[in-house]
């Protein structure tokens, strides 16, 4: 089997630009909200807002001055599902549609998902959403058919300032770990790292080089596993692994008025 | 140019979704049942092409597959030592400037005065520019100036463009247009 | 820019503009290098930075002004060998200037030689200038006329910018008063040309040595003076000052990134200068992680300025025949083009080379080479004119091939003119702006004009992208590279090759009858582009498109043949000759297609990994492959490596040459101690301590005594358009630049309290330029989806503006709507006294594609800088209001 692979992010390098969601976009041919004709947010630059079922990835913009600008930054952060190694999601499927693959990342089978929306109400960072165009529960699979070919995944192939690393988890580590201690170095006492230990539900395959409170980013400080008190919406699920065909298309034609 | 929604989402499910939703197709052998559904690599049996973005001047290389001679994906180069595979989101956009469903593709003429377009045979279109810029050229040629001096020209003729075009364009297009005394050649250089 | 030990972005947003190219600053930040971004935003640029400094937009000559009088005081510098060597031997310090040469100084702003500027060609009185100089006091001491010779602008050519054709930049160039000899050979000629050397003082005491001058004309430039014009916090300002020189010397180097935002101003490529200057004076330059890098904004911007789609130039930066010149023959075109002493000395060989690529075995000595067959260019026929032009219907066509002028400069004036052409043909890959003028422009859709009075005949051609047709790019670092076909285009989608080879095709047809002697140039002129399908193409390649002429043959009259065996390419440019006997059309690009067979610029072999070095396998720069020019400079007096740090090239004794991590800049086998010979032409009047060998003396210039028509140093001028008084000099804004006055090109007087505020405007990471290769394409529609103004929550509370709000923008030009951005990355300026706000507009948006918005460029207005014709659309002035 290999080893563990995911996402190392280093903010503090990421410059806002989106390669990041584009790349991901072509590879994984998904489309753009409303064919590309969305609003101005009037959030720094986000426009797309949040990560959901076309939008595997998504930078953030947080905009820190004081008044007199005599302080200022502008941190950056793209975000992505953090394939936990504990994941809330893939426990609460009812169709076995969410499996772990042998790189120890979660992806979802789109053909065996139902639509359900249980994992979406399960993770506790809000990754996953429905993707209006097949009706099915969507999020970052870490190009698990590119890891497969031995190619990195789009996004962190595409990343020009290297702030997306893709590797061995454990050669990751390290790295962040070594980058956490230069920046200290140069006096960026506020460098820590988010999600690299196992305290975080059993660690987090994509893990984040921070420089404020997780709550900045809109992180969890502490992210949990779901309750398994979803009886309603398991049995739902349940029913609807029956009749996959008929819940996949109503799932799409509502999520399509709402969303496209 | 309008899409509507309704043409948008076809095209999405046909050329674009499909490909990575429908994709996901088992494969079975090498793996453990729970992981049946695996994603096939779809440009398996692609032809590649190096080629270089087209947007701004930092001339990244990229690589553009092709199956059964259609455009399936274009990224970075990771052999350049410009990109090192790595693109900026128009760069990652290469593929849609391709692949798009706003994308012209017939001639368009508008007659003086017309309301709208009509659309023309290229090769009607073709011989009709021909002759405009004969016209123009043989009405407005200036052999000299006032004041004797020979100029071979004519400033009423703007030939306009070329920047984010290649060289070879540029050297036979600056040849033809100074070739037939047009001196007014310009590009986005200047501006 | 990896070996930078400080990267000065300034002029440019590149981590947003150039997101790629930033990778290398970010590297070399990672190794301990400082980034510092001067720009009045905070960007996406100022968040990698170390130091942010704001400065007010139209400020930047001032800031940079500032650091040369911050060097030049400096005890390190003035102490330290590696500078004092650097300046004395490798610039043109120690070179004294005519006693007639008046400085700012002098004269409260302005230069000797001031006059007024009166039109000369009736048929073609749209230059514009203000004011113009007369540059004979400018001119070195002993030499008036001859010493000054071509200047050759590494890195610097953002727009060709090369004194515009006009009867200005005449007269410095050593026309001589009799006719040329003729020839060939022109070696006579160039001979001729010969004057004897500037005087030079190597204790540089003399008060006329340029030393000196420079150092006189800076000294106003104080930090105090710098945050009174900029608004530059004067502690930020140090911070920048002291990082900078702490960065530079021996064995550490400073680069310079600029873009647009410093050639868009009505000095720009004084602003440009001063850099150049602030850099030689560091010896920061030929250097590795040194230099001014100039990021331009197209694919192929660089190679459209090499291979000049552009009025004023001819292939390879020669200047294009004019009729403001003394261009009247090809020997006294050559006289007035040809510098004796430097590389230019050759300018016959590339001249007649040209030549014979426009009209092959037509263009012989007993004609001189057809030159007068080739049109001469009789003012300024660049963008702005072209279109005031348009609208006094002086213009009857127009081929727009990949621009989107309806969204341009000043954009109702544009699409005015675009309303008078008799014809209008736009070939784009999308439905642009330009395409639908007369459709659904803003005056149409509001009736103010009818679509039925446009009497213009638009085509549209689609066109066919860039993975369908095979042809070369040249990047912003000189480098040409290749594209392959790998696709069919769809439906009646061209190449622009296809287009024009076509209409090539058509016109020789109908002119192939003439007897007219109008028609004998055309006539004459080669076209042998079709596909020849006994040239060897690569196996696996996608055949062209039916119609399409061959890159490769276009490629190789690019790179030259000899004119009597076709099938032998010329090697380099060191091979071209002046009898005929050798065919090329850019002299420049000689070698890149060396041999059949031997297309370098489709050469794809990198380093491996970690190797120091230039890359010379992938792509071909030019000249000769080099990917640093001038590296003669990387080197001391004696030819070794400045430090080990920073070894570039270096002179080794035992091989009796130059050699190194790149190919030398420098004649290849000449040791560092060759002395110049005064007597003679080309390089062996250069010694070997005289790195610049494209300039008469083999120096860089800090002081420039001709090829600029608006002074010989960088001097602070306000923009045309500016809410302040100039507190540097009586003289507001520059005496010369371009206004082309027109009703609906009016401007805004120096501190007209109707529009108040500084407004620059930009691109952003999300989209391309005026839009059409970015608004018809979803993934990026949905990441900037509309035209916004970014302004600081001061000038948003004083103007009850809320987030988001409509805002309506106004100039004396017109009026626009665009959302509220309210952030803190924009901030007040306190300019000599006083508090000045400052938004900012990207402008990539128009009625047409996916996401529309109002024309930015509706706002700016018909003013130029008066050595490259490139409008001001970074600094001039507004009002906001709540819609």
């Amino acid at each position: 089997m290999p080893e563990p692979m995911g996402f190392y992010t280093d903010t503090t390098v990421c410059i806002g630009c989106k390669a990041c969601e584009v790349a991901c976009k072509e590879w994984n041919q998904l489309p753009a909200t409303n064919g590309g004709r969305s609003k101005l947010s009037g959030d720094s630059y986000d426009n797309t807002r949040r990560l959901d079922g076309i939008h595997w990835r998504h930078v953030k913009f947080i905009e820190q001055f004081d008044a007199e600008r005599r302080q200022g930054r502008w941190l950056m952060m793209s975000d992505v599902c953090k394939h936990c190694v504990r994941a809330g999601c893939l426990e609460v499927c009812p169709t076995g549609a969410i499996i772990r693959t042998e790189f120890d990342t979660v992806v979802i089978q789109s053909d065996v998902c139902n639509g359900c929306r249980d994992c979406i109400g399960a993770c506790p960072f809000g990754v996953i959403d429905i993707n209006p165009v097949s009706g099915t529960a969507q999020k970052c699979t870490l190009c698990y058919d590119r890891m497969r070919a031995g190619m990195t995944p789009a996004c962190a192939q595409a990343c020009p300032t290297a702030s997306i690393n893709f590797g061995p988890i454990r050669e990751l580590k390290q790295k962040a770990q070594a980058r956490v201690e230069q920046l200290h170095g140069r006096g960026e006492r506020g460098a820590y790292l988010y999600g690299a230990d196992e305290k975080m539900l059993g660690g987090l395959n994509s893990f984040y080089l921070l420089v404020d409170k997780p709550e900045v980013y809109g992180l969890p400080p502490d992210p949990k596993m779901p309750t398994r008190n979803l009886k309603r919406g398991s049995l739902w699920s349940a029913l609807g692994a029956v009749v996959v065909g008929v819940v996949g298309l109503i799932s799409l034609r509502s999520r399509r008025d709402v969303n496209v | 140019m309008d899409i509507s929604r309704r043409d948008f989402m076809r095209v999405s499910a046909a050329s674009g979704g499909a490909a990575a939703l429908g994709g996901l197709v088992g494969l079975g052998a090498d793996l453990a049942p729970t992981l049946a559904a695996a994603a096939e690599l779809r440009i398996k049996d692609a032809k590649t092409y190096p080629s270089i973005c087209p947007y701004c001047s930092v001339g990244c290389a990229t690589l553009v597959r092709t199956v059964d001679g259609k455009i399936a994906n274009i990224e970075g180069d990771p052999r350049s030592p410009h990109n090192e595979g790595t693109l900026c989101p128009k760069g990652a956009a290469i593929y849609q400037l391709h692949v798009n469903p706003n994308r012209p593709t017939k001639v368009l003429h508008r007659a003086p005065g017309a309301a709208d377009w009509e659309v023309w045979d290229l090769e009607r279109a073709m011989s009709r520019v021909a002759e405009l810029v004969k016209k123009s050229r043989d009405e407005t040629f200036i052999e000299r100036l006032e004041g004797g001096v020979r100029v071979n020209m004519t400033p009423a003729i703007f030939s306009l463009g070329g920047a984010t075009l290649d060289n070879e364009w540029n050297h036979i297009h600056q040849k033809l247009m100074r070739g037939l005394g047009i001196v007014a050649i310009e590009n986005q250089a200047r501006i | 820019m990896a070996d930078s030990d400080c990267v000065i972005v300034m002029g440019s947003n590149m981590a947003e503009c150039h997101p790629v190219a930033f990778r290398w600053p970010m590297l070399a930040k990672a190794r301990g290098a400082k980034i510092i971004h001067v720009d009045p935003r905070f960007t996406r640029t100022s968040a990698m930075a170390d130091i942010h400094a704001p400065i007010r937009a139209g400020s930047d000559l001032a800031f940079l002004g500032g650091l040369v009088n911050y060097v030049m005081n400096s005890p390190r510098w003035s102490s330290e060998p590696f500078f004092k060597t650097f300046v004395l031997n490798y610039t043109n310090a120690a070179t004294i200037v005519s006693d007639e040469f008046k400085d700012a100084e002098d004269l409260d702003g302005v230069f000797s030689g001031l006059k007024e500027y009166t039109e000369k060609i009736k048929e073609w009185p749209l230059n514009a200038f203000l004011g113009q100089y007369d540059s004979k006091s400018w001119q070195y001491a002993t030499a008036q006329d001859a010493q000054a010779g071509s200047g050759w602008k590494a890195n610097t050519q953002q727009s060709g910018e090369q004194p515009a054709g006009d009867e200005r930049s005449s007269g410095q160039r050593g026309a001589p008063a009799q006719a040329a000899p003729p020839g060939p050979p022109f070696e006579p000629l160039v001979k001729g040309l010969l004057k004897p050397p500037a005087r030079r003082d190597p204790t540089l005491a003399d008060p006329r040595c340029v030393f000196q001058i420079v150092k006189r004309h800076f000294a106003r430039y104080t930090p105090e003076m710098v945050e009174r014009v900029t608004g530059c916090p004067r502690d930020t300002f140090l911070k920048v000052a002291e990082t900078l020189l702490a960065s530079s010397g021996a064995d550490r180097t400073t680069s310079f990134a600029y873009a647009v935002a410093w050639t868009q101003h009505t000095n720009g490529p004084q602003i440009i200068g001063c850099a150049a200057l602030l850099q030689l004076l560091l010896g920061n330059v030929g250097r590795p992680g040194a230099g001014i890098m100039a990021l331009r904004g197209h694919a192929s911007i660089q190679g459209s300025t090499d291979i000049p789609t552009l009025y004023h130039s001819i292939h390879g930066y020669m200047s294009h025949p004019s009729a403001l010149k003394k261009h009247d023959t090809l020997a006294n075109w050559l006289a007035a083009e040809t510098s004796a002493r430097g590389y230019w000395a050759n300018t016959p060989k590339f001249m007649i080379s040209y030549m014979k690529s426009m009209y092959g075995e037509a263009a012989t000595r007993d004609n001189d080479f057809g030159y007068e067959w080739h049109p001469k260019i009789i003012g300024d026929h660049s963008h702005l004119p072209m279109f005031v032009a348009m609208n006094e219907g002086r213009v009857k066509g127009m081929l727009c091939i990949g621009q989107n002028p309806a969204t341009s400069i000043n954009a109702l004036v544009e699409r005015r003119g675009l309303g008078k052409l008799e014809w209008l043909v736009v070939k784009d890959n999308w439905v642009t702006e330009t395409a639908t003028f007369w459709k659904t422009a803003p005056e149409v859709k509001s009736g103010t004009v009818k679509l039925g009075d446009i009497k213009t005949e638009v085509f549209f051609f689609p066109s066919a992208q860039v993975a369908e047709y095979d042809g070369s790019f040249t990047n912003t670092q000189r480098m040409l590279q290749w594209h392959y076909k790998a696709a069919e285009p769809p439906g009646d989608c061209r190449s622009d090759l296809w287009f024009t080879h076509q209409l090539a095709k058509r016109l020789k047809q109908m002119y192939a009858n003439s007897t007219a002697p109008r028609d004998a140039g055309f006539k004459a002129l080669t076209w042998d582009f079709d596909p020849d399908p006994s040239l060897p193409h690569e196996p696996g390649e996608v055949p062209p498109t039916a119609g399409d002429p061959d890159g490769l043959k276009i490629l190789k009259e690019i790179n030259g043949y000899y004119s009597d065996e076709p099938t032998k390419h010329v090697a380099s440019f060191g091979d071209l000759k002046d009898d005929g006997s050798t065919t090329c059309a850019s002299w420049i690009y000689c070698g890149v297609f060396p041999a059949p067979g031997q297309n370098r610029s489709a050469s794809r072999k990198a380093d491996p990994p970690g190797t120091p070095g230039a890359q010379l396998g992938w792509g071909y720069a030019w000249p000769a492959n080099r990917r640093i020019m001038y590296n003669r400079a990387s080197a001391d007096l004696n030819g070794r490596p400045w430090s080990e740090r920073k070894k570039w090239v270096w002179w080794d004794g035992e091989q009796k040459k130059w050699v190194g991590l790149d190919v030398p800049d420098f004649a290849a086998t000449k040791p560092p101690t060759a002395k110049a010979n005064p007597d003679a032409i080309g390089l062996d009047g250069l010694s070997g301590t005289d790195p610049f060998i494209m300039k008469t003396d083999g120096k860089g210039w800090l002081y420039v005594p001709s090829g600029l028509v608006d002074g010989p140093l960088p001097t602070h001028y306000e923009p045309a358009e500016s809410p302040v008084r100039n507190p540097l000099y009586k003289q507001q804004a520059s005496p010369v630049y371009k206004y082309w006055k027109r009703e609906d090109n009016a401007l805004v007087q120096p501190g007209d309290s109707r529009f108040p505020i500084v407004i620059t405007t930009y691109r952003l990471t999300e989209h391309y330029l005026a839009g059409a290769m970015s608004r018809f394409n979803p993934w990026l529609t949905e990441l900037q989806p509309e035209l916004f103004i970014e302004m600081s929550p001061e000038l948003a509370a004083e103007k009850s503006i809320a987030n988001l709000d409509w805002v309506r923008v106004s100039t004396p030009r017109s009026s626009i709507r665009a959302k509220a951005l309210v952030t803190r990355r924009l901030r007040p300026f306190t300019i000599d006294g006083r508090v000045v706000h400052h938004v900012g507009m990207p402008w990539h948006w128009g009625y047409e594609g996916l996401v529309t918005g109002d024309v930015v460029n509706e706002l700016t207005s018909l003013v130029a800088d008066p050595n490259v014709s490139i409008h001001e659309g970074k600094a001039f002035v507004c009002n906001v209001e709540k819609v």
